[in-house]
């Protein structure tokens, strides 16, 4: 019976995701529609990312220095881990965590609400795809600006751990550069990119398909803000094990 | 004109609407009528395609939108105006937008004519001074004007009124319903109106259809109801006790109204 509604439920999103991929009737409206999104959905998202990534980045090097660092470790060990923390893991899996969260909330809701006070019937009325108008530029414009996220979300976790090491002196800053510096492989920031956008495109399309087909009322909407959230940090989840075991 | 055929429309085994048959002429105002949950919006949403009817067709002159491909439909709805019962303005857009979105959408015109048509729309509803405003920030007449403005941008042969003038004072739904019959002839436009607003069934209703638990019970015109011997229909307009006195010192005293 659950393996039939989760097969139903998913038959239904792709048929959202088949209108949402078809042409927009005009490129004009789908090009303001697209910066708009980029502009609410990513760069709005840029100052909680980069909070966040600093906090993150100045915890993991004290916990490094204090837990793992020894006699026995090299000096670079600190450094070294949290910039493997930050490009491997968090600024793309848990920073996408955290954004289905607040992207993925906003969509559900927005597009929810539009669907219980008839907007999207609206759009219907007049002619208009309303899952590729209202979906596609909020999939392209997170896809778009994704990449940005992950690259500012090192590179603020990295000034956290340097916060560490001059304001706080947990460790010395040349031994931070060395471990920043020590082994570095481009492919893991690549690798990080090509996460995010699988993430990107969970964030953006899974909520908008629980505000999309939410039915009824504000608890419903609120209900399915909830799913969409729930879902979506799942989804990223399973799929950050099966793109970390392909991409490594 | 929009002609209806052997209409039927079921949700799993409650047939909501059953074997309607009726027709909507051009530059008349269309009433549909009837209790809450008799089925109104259910025909309204056959006609406008957000639903699909069990069996039956649907005329647009001729023409047979249930048979339509989806392209076709998506073709034939450009020729239709809808306004809502909430209005359904997008509330990210000011008014100006709102009513230039159609525009944007499906016309030709340059971005200077565009705002000059949908300036020339919110005239034609009385709306001025609001088009920088957000629906948020508009009462609910003003709401349902710029509807009005959004739905004729694009000079549609067909226009689709749910419920115009819920949650409005019987001042402004008078201007509402003054405003789509002007409209109406105007355009001449085959409009049909949702409602059951007993001012709007009096004062506009040119061709009216009541609907009784999903069949249609009755039609006509406004002046026919006084003397209608329907006693669903007359129990339905006549509910109160005021205006079942009313409708007896009319018919006693050969009064018209």
């Amino acid at each position: 019976m659950l393996i039939e509604k989760w097969l139903t439920t998913f038959g239904r999103y792709l048929m959202l995701m088949g209108r949402t991929f078809s042409r927009p009737e005009r490129f004009r409206m789908f090009f303001k529609q697209y910066v708009k999104e980029m502009a609410q959905l990513g760069v709005n998202s840029i100052g909680i990312v980069l909070l966040i990534s600093f906090f993150i980045g100045a915890v993991i090097c004290i916990q490094m220095k204090l837990n793992i660092q020894s006699p026995w470790m090299p000096r670079w060990v600190s450094g070294y881990t949290t910039r493997e923390i930050m490009l491997l893991e968090f600024s793309s899996s848990i920073m996408c965590l955290i954004l289905a969260g607040k992207v993925g909330s906003n969509i559900a809701s927005e597009i929810g609400t539009m669907r219980v006070t008839q907007q999207i019937d609206a759009l219907e009325i007049m002619g208009v795809n309303s899952a590729s108008y209202l979906i596609l530029p909020k999939i392209v414009g997170m896809i778009t600006i994704m990449p940005f996220l992950v690259i500012f979300s090192s590179a603020m976790g990295i000034v956290g751990a340097y916060g560490t090491a001059y304001i706080g002196h947990v460790l010395p800053p040349d031994d931070l550069t060395l471990g920043l510096q020590h082994d570095f492989k481009s492919w893991f920031v690549w690798m990080s990119i090509i996460k995010s956008l699988f993430f990107a495109f969970i964030i953006s399309s899974v909520p908008a398909f629980f505000g999309y087909t939410v039915e009824g009322g504000s608890v419903n909407v609120g209900k399915a803000s909830t799913d969409a959230v729930v879902s979506s940090s799942a989804l990223i989840l399973f799929s950050d094990v099966f793109l970390t075991q392909l991409l490594s | 004109m929009i002609e209806v055929r052997n209409l039927y429309k079921s949700f799993e085994d409650k047939d909501v609407l059953k074997d309607i048959s009726t027709t909507f002429e051009d530059g008349k105002t269309n009433l549909i009528i009837g209790q809450s949950g008799s089925g109104k919006t259910v025909l309204m949403k056959n006609l406008v395609g957000l639903l699909e009817p069990t069996k039956g067709q649907v005329l647009y002159d001729g023409r047979d939108f249930v048979g339509m491909s989806k392209h076709e439909k998506v073709m034939m709805r450009r020729e239709m105006g809808m306004i809502f019962q909430s209005a359904a303005l997008f509330d990210s857009m000011t008014v100006l937008e709102n009513v230039m979105f159609p525009l944007d959408m499906f016309s030709s015109m340059n971005l200077k004519e565009r705002i000059h048509r949908a300036q020339e729309c919110l005239d034609r509803v009385n709306l001025k001074d609001a088009d920088e405003k957000f629906p948020g920030e508009i009462s609910g007449g003003m709401q349902k004007r710029v509807a009005i403005a959004r739905a004729i941008a694009l000079n549609p042969k067909y226009l689709f009124c749910d419920e115009p003038n819920s949650g409005l004072d019987p001042k402004t739904s008078l201007v509402i319903d003054g405003l789509l019959q002007s409209i109406t002839k105007e355009f001449n436009m085959t409009t049909i109106i949702n409602t059951h607003d007993m001012n709007s069934v009096m004062g506009i209703g040119e061709n009216i259809i009541f609907i009784y638990e999903g069949e249609k019970a009755w039609q006509g015109e406004s002046s026919q109801i006084m003397g209608s011997d329907n006693k669903r229909l007359t129990d339905f307009i006549f509910a109160s006790d005021l205006l079942k006195n009313m409708r007896q010192i009319v018919i006693e005293n050969g009064l018209h109204i």
